[in-house]
């Protein structure tokens, strides 16, 4: 009898550790958080690829005056799409897909809290992107009206507009899910021991951005809707014709768009804050106080959305509230950028990928601060809304600002993904031309928008010509650079074995199972290991 | 490419063709109240750069100094609470200051009262139409010739060679130095931007809607700008060009519009 019970408990024990399914279907019906994060993560790599080669037509376009390569329709086609992927394709999803891997294996959770929906909420997305992408071979070609949509304008979108308003609605479905199951697994999930205060800053600026997700995804959703009855079922919610106004989706929109922008950088501050400590090998400073401070912008970004808007003709109260408060989130962003610098402070540092990575991000994010706050003055910035020096000082922010962190916490979580250390010259090299040619194309934007440039014309005065050039020759050796992450992630299991630690003085639960992660982790609480994995 | 940008750091590359003068600032324009946001522009940015250099200059002391292969031990300290309310409150000491000005230029740049001249401005796609309220004269306002012959794909015309390459149209807006001149904006179709530099005035057409925003120029000359609000395939060939004369001259010009207007109206019966 009782070898009959131990072969019976074994057999249970086989289920446990079943791997994965065999063949498409693994991908196709997985509930596992690790395989769901592998796939936003590839997804997000095809769609920086894909936006990154409409960025190239823009800049091959922009490279010298006159019109070379595409009529100027086709250009506004561009810079919508490549907004549109970029925003909506690369960052966000990238993130989710950190999130997905690591949330779990940070708190101690064995699977993500709403497993088949976290399927649903991925395949949503290429279905989202197959109907946008489709939109480039439809008369009237893809929308062509900016990624912010403005009405009356996105109305004269060809037969390309319900498909336009429809992915939207999809990729919004798909972030609320995404952001409901992120929730409830840091919320429930968690090993016992780790209050919250005891989270790791990845997991807590995710459970802030995912509560900003929940909160103005379904406005984005309602402003596109009302563009859609307004095109087809004789509403005017912003057409003055009708009663309408058109200011109004501009701030229904940018009340949206103004904490899409914090979702698409908080959850870079987290990583960062998770890398910086583990190569000072020195405690995080400061974690609750960079608690308070990602709540806190939050907070702000609820309230500074007109500040997109200060040229539409607000009424002078309104524009100086949106002023005082914009200057405001200066603050708790100082307080992150001190903290970080006060972690490398009398730390050791060594300088893998990773590292490089994000001390480029701080370099550079805080470039990109600098330019917001001088936006942030309102009459200064009726001179610079709508030209290149907003364009320079967003991409500031999202390139080496998001992305930059996206590649650090790749370089610095693939150990523990593949079991296998990455090259880690390809990976300087990457890091090194990225730097390079992301400020080669990017920081003459900001002369050009000061000396007059308005953003989103193909064309322009033969004063800009030089800069231009500049930004051009910077844009494609940035996306050749781009190239060699690939490389890196090809030969991902080529070089040595990983450690289960990976790197000398890491802290947090995902580095005390083996590399590369198992299947299934955390299967029982990870309770005793709490106290000495946790930062505090 | 190296050598003219030099050259034109320098200075000293002649201009073959007629074309603004390349810049790397906010121009410092003709009015009082540009000057004062070209002042608020540098205020801000020389906080930055003082941020910057203590901000960057503490890290990039700390990147060579403690650096494990120079021998750093970590230390393990994790918070100082009374570094935290220093790097609170400084910050916003110095954000008060950015504000008072800011406020004071953003008060006086809201005031449109008592205007000289009053100009209703009207956008269309794609071309500015420009009607004196007590003059009577109104005219249409689109890209000049050349531009518009150099500017299509393989027109084979180097846009180097053209005047002003899409900054120069047929009627400019002729306005009188010294007064203060109101524009009421408004659109006749999508959303647009009129946008002159020199002036500091960046304000958005929308149709439904009349915007306001006003200026006094302090000197005679042409001044160019843009739309600057995503209108449409040719949102970036609609320029604007403002020239600004002594009043004598301006009345002279509206007078001779207005002889135009009545031959046309004339020949129009």
């Amino acid at each position: 009898m009782s070898s009959t019970a131990a072969d019976a408990l074994d057999a249970h024990r086989n289920h446990d550790d079943h791997g994965p399914a065999k063949g498409i279907g693994r991908w196709l019906f997985t509930t596992n958080h690790k395989d769901i994060g592998t796939l936003y993560l590839i997804f997000s790599l095809v769609m920086f690829f894909a936006g990154g080669a409409m960025a190239l037509v823009i800049r091959s376009e922009l490279m010298n005056p006159g019109l070379q390569f595409v009529h100027p329709e086709f250009f506004n086609q561009m810079t919508t799409m490549h907004a549109l992927i970029m925003v909506f394709g690369a960052v966000m999803p990238a993130f989710v897909g950190l999130a997905n891997w690591m949330i779990p294996m940070m708190i101690g959770a064995p699977d993500m809290a709403l497993p088949r929906m976290n399927n649903w909420s991925f395949w949503i997305l290429p279905v989202a992107f197959g109907l946008l992408a489709s939109t480039l071979l439809m008369p009237g070609g893809a929308p062509a009206s900016g990624w912010t949509m403005y009405p009356p304008l996105v109305l004269q979108t060809g037969d390309a507009f319900p498909f336009l308003i429809f992915s939207v609605h999809l990729m919004g479905l798909s972030s609320i899910m995404g952001a409901i199951n992120i929730i409830v697994t840091i919320l429930n999930m968690r090993a016992p021991d780790m209050w919250l205060l005891k989270m790791p800053m990845f997991v807590w600026t995710w459970l802030i951005t995912a509560y900003l997700l929940i909160a103005v995804m379904p406005v984005l959703a309602g402003a596109v809707t009302m563009l859609l009855t307004d095109q087809f079922f004789g509403t005017s919610f912003f057409l003055a014709a009708g009663g309408g106004d058109p200011v109004m989706f501009q701030h229904i929109f940018w009340f949206f768009g103004h904490p899409e922008v914090y979702i698409m950088i908080l959850p870079a501050f987290g990583v960062v804050s998770e890398i910086i400590p583990t190569f000072s090998r020195k405690p995080l400073f400061g974690h609750d106080s960079m608690v308070y401070a990602a709540s806190c912008i939050a907070f702000l970004s609820f309230i500074v959305w007109a500040h997109h808007m200060f040229t539409v003709g607000m009424p002078l109260s309104g524009q100086l509230f949106f002023m005082f408060a914009t200057m405001l989130i200066a603050v708790p962003t100082g307080v992150k950028i001190f903290n970080w610098v006060a972690t490398m402070w009398r730390g050791a540092m060594t300088f893998e990928t990773p590292m490089l990575f994000s001390l480029a991000f701080v370099f550079l994010f805080t470039i990109g601060g600098f330019s917001g706050l001088m936006l942030a003055i309102a009459p200064a910035d009726i001179q610079y809304h709508d030209t290149y020096f907003v364009v320079a000082h967003f991409h500031y922010v999202l390139v080496p600002g998001s992305i930059f962190a996206i590649m650090a916490a790749a370089y610095f979580w693939l150990p523990k993904w593949t079991g296998y250390m990455y090259n880690e010259a390809a990976g300087k090299l990457h890091f090194w031309s990225s730097t390079i040619f992301v400020n080669l194309t990017f920081f003459p934007m900001h002369f050009l928008g000061l000396a007059g440039m308005p953003r989103r014309i193909p064309d322009y005065s033969t004063q800009f010509a030089d800069f231009n050039w500049m930004a051009s020759i910077g844009a494609i050796g940035f996306g050749l650079s781009q190239l060699i992450f690939v490389y890196v992630l090809l030969t991902a299991k080529k070089g040595a074995k990983a450690t289960d630690r990976v790197w000398e003085a890491p802290r947090g639960l995902e580095w005390t199972v083996p590399s590369p992660a198992p299947y299934h982790t955390f299967t029982t609480p990870p309770k005793a290991r709490v106290e000495q994995e946790s930062f505090k | 490419m190296i050598r003219k940008l030099a050259l034109s750091l320098l200075g000293v590359l002649p201009a073959s063709t007629t074309k603004a003068d390349w810049a790397l600032n906010m121009p410092k324009g003709i009015t009082e109240l540009s000057a004062e946001t070209y002042d608020l522009h540098m205020m801000v940015f020389w906080w930055c750069i003082a941020i910057g250099v203590v901000v960057f200059g503490v890290m990039i002391i700390s990147l060579f100094k403690h650096r494990k292969s120079a021998g750093a031990k970590p230390a393990t300290f994790s918070h100082s609470t009374t570094a935290e309310v220093i790097w609170t409150a400084i910050p916003c000491v110095i954000l008060l200051l950015m504000a008072v000005p800011a406020t004071e230029t953003m008060i006086r740049l809201e005031d449109s009262r008592d205007p000289d001249v009053s100009i209703v401005v009207t956008a269309y796609q794609w071309k500015w139409h420009y009607k004196y309220q007590d003059e009577g004269v109104e005219f249409f306002s689109s890209l000049a010739r050349p531009s518009l012959e150099a500017r299509t794909k393989g027109s084979g015309v180097d846009p180097f060679a053209v005047d002003n390459y899409l900054l120069d149209v047929d009627r400019p807006l002729v306005v009188p130095k010294g007064k203060k001149i109101r524009i009421l904006l408004t659109s006749n179709d999508v959303n647009h931007a009129w946008w002159v530099p020199e002036l500091a005035i960046k304000r958005d057409a929308i149709p439904g809607i009349i915007n306001e925003a006003w200026f006094r120029p302090e000197e005679t000359g042409t001044f160019r700008g843009q739309c600057a609000e995503l209108c449409g395939k040719d949102h970036g060939y609609m320029p604007i060009v403002v020239e600004v004369v002594e009043p004598d001259a301006y009345q002279a010009w509206v007078d001779t519009r207005n002889d135009d207007g009545a031959q046309v109206a004339q020949l129009e019966n």
